[in-house]
């Protein structure tokens, strides 16, 4: 029997047969990996609520045939319960878990980085300061970045010429400049762009002065953005309530 | 492989949850040996769950009229709403004989990562029954897990403004079991909820 160990961070769970849970968890050395949790659902069962989607859990799994079994758990840290408690917070939470597990399309590949914004992410939406709205934003802008998939904000999508460009196209992946501006191509204002920019970058304390209508403008780009990359839209997504 | 009916009848039997290839195979043969009025008791049975069971008007569990047993009773107490995802949450309830109000059955819970929102349950009939103003408690029976949480959190808000008293099942430990084998969260919300014990 193989066993190994290791944290992560629990994305998903589902349902198997009577009292067993599939847990889908990005973990720090061995990207996301499923596995299945037996007899969680069991009132008794010693682990079940250190298995629920947000908590950061330590893992000891040995390795199954398609999928690996979950032996101990033991809980770091369970963001659910601060979530939880304010509806607005767990949808944006939601969306970064769901995100983390898109972005990650195979089984078992490190994804470090990832799993450390997933982290941060989380730790930021339970410490209540900042923005639950631009938290998410600036986690997906991140996110798309180390998937590879970071929008042009600077420089031209197309031709690589320095900017700042007025034009954004989604198709095009950012900012274009006038010669390579496709049809259909919007045009935001320099303020939203500047606040992606310091999303990105985690300028927080510029990000924090920017007006409502100019995040507003911003978190639609960042999905426009993250919808068309992802394929297949989030569904959790459209859930989510921003102030 | 079989021939053609069993083969059907095998593929039919593991399509249902918690039936395998090997387990649907054991039922086909088990119904193929046994007794005619058996086998047609057990078709009628099933017939009938699809043609006669409905879901009740007024709180959305299973029936077979147009409201259900709990909702026809005029014994039950019309001021005390129970809310719970599933009607197999209903019978829990009713079988611990503690609760004598009416149900809510709201079919699911919140779970943004399923697609699953607001308006895919039943929460706006729940809002219209609170609105005829008779309910003077709303008590959250969700199920303890995140979703369920959230889905409470999520009704606690809404119905802040209707001024009813919001009640939430508590957590704690199980009845017949042992402290040091429970988890940190349940032992951690069992505390939270103590109460005092009056001799």
């Amino acid at each position: 029997m193989t066993l190994y160990r290791d944290e992560g961070v629990v994305l998903r769970t589902q349902k198997l047969g009577e009292a067993d849970r599939i847990i889908t968890v990005l973990t720090r050395r061995n990207g996301r990996v499923r596995a299945v949790a037996k007899g969680v659902r069991r009132t008794r069962s010693k682990f079940g609520a250190t298995v629920e989607p947000f908590s950061h859990v330590d893992l000891q799994l040995y390795v199954g045939r398609s999928l690996d079994i979950v032996n101990q758990a033991e809980s770091l840290m369970s963001y659910g319960d601060a979530l939880c408690a304010d509806y607005p917070r767990y949808t944006v939470g939601t969306a970064v878990l769901e995100t983390a597990e898109r972005l990650t399309a195979e089984e078992k590949e490190p994804a470090l980085r990832l799993f450390l914004l997933v982290i941060g992410a989380l730790r930021a939406l339970t410490e209540g300061e900042k923005d639950p709205s631009m938290v998410l934003d600036a986690f997906l802008l991140r996110a798309m970045s180390v998937a590879g998939y970071a929008p042009a904000l600077d420089e031209c999508a197309g031709c690589g010429a320095p900017g700042p460009h007025r034009a954004f196209s989604v198709p095009a992946g950012g900012t274009v400049c006038s010669a390579c501006r496709p049809p259909g191509a919007a045009s935001p204002s320099p303020a939203a762009l500047a606040l992606m920019r310091d999303l990105l970058t985690g300028e927080w304390a510029a990000a924090a002065r920017s007006e409502e209508r100019t995040r507003r403008e911003g978190s639609g780009l960042v999905a426009a953005h993250l919808q068309w990359h992802l394929e297949r839209g989030l569904r959790s997504l459209p859930l989510v309530e921003r102030a | 492989m079989y021939e053609g009916a069993v083969q059907d009848l095998i593929d039919e039997l593991g399509r249902l949850p918690g039936v395998g290839p090997k387990s649907a195979q054991r039922i086909a043969f088990h119904l193929l040996a046994a007794d005619p009025v058996d086998v047609r008791r057990l078709v009628s049975a099933l017939t009938e769950v699809k043609e006669k069971v409905r879901f009740c008007r007024i709180c959305g569990n299973v029936s077979e009229q147009d409201d259900c047993r709990v909702c026809r009773d005029p014994r039950r107490d019309l001021t005390v709403i129970c809310v719970v995802e599933e009607p197999k949450d209903v019978v829990a309830i009713e079988k611990t004989r503690e609760f004598r109000g009416r149900y809510h059955v709201l079919g699911g819970a919140i779970s943004p990562i399923e697609g699953v929102g607001p308006d895919d349950l039943r929460v706006r009939e729940l809002m219209i029954r609170l609105q005829d103003g008779g309910v003077t408690e709303l008590i959250l029976a969700t199920d303890p897990n995140l979703e369920g949480e959230a889905t409470a959190t999520y009704l606690a808000r809404l119905v802040k403004p209707m001024g009813l008293r919001v009640t939430r099942l508590a957590s704690g430990l199980p009845v017949g079991g042992d402290l040091e084998y429970a988890d940190e969260v349940t032992l951690g919300r069992a505390f939270e909820g103590r109460r005092q014990v009056d001799v």
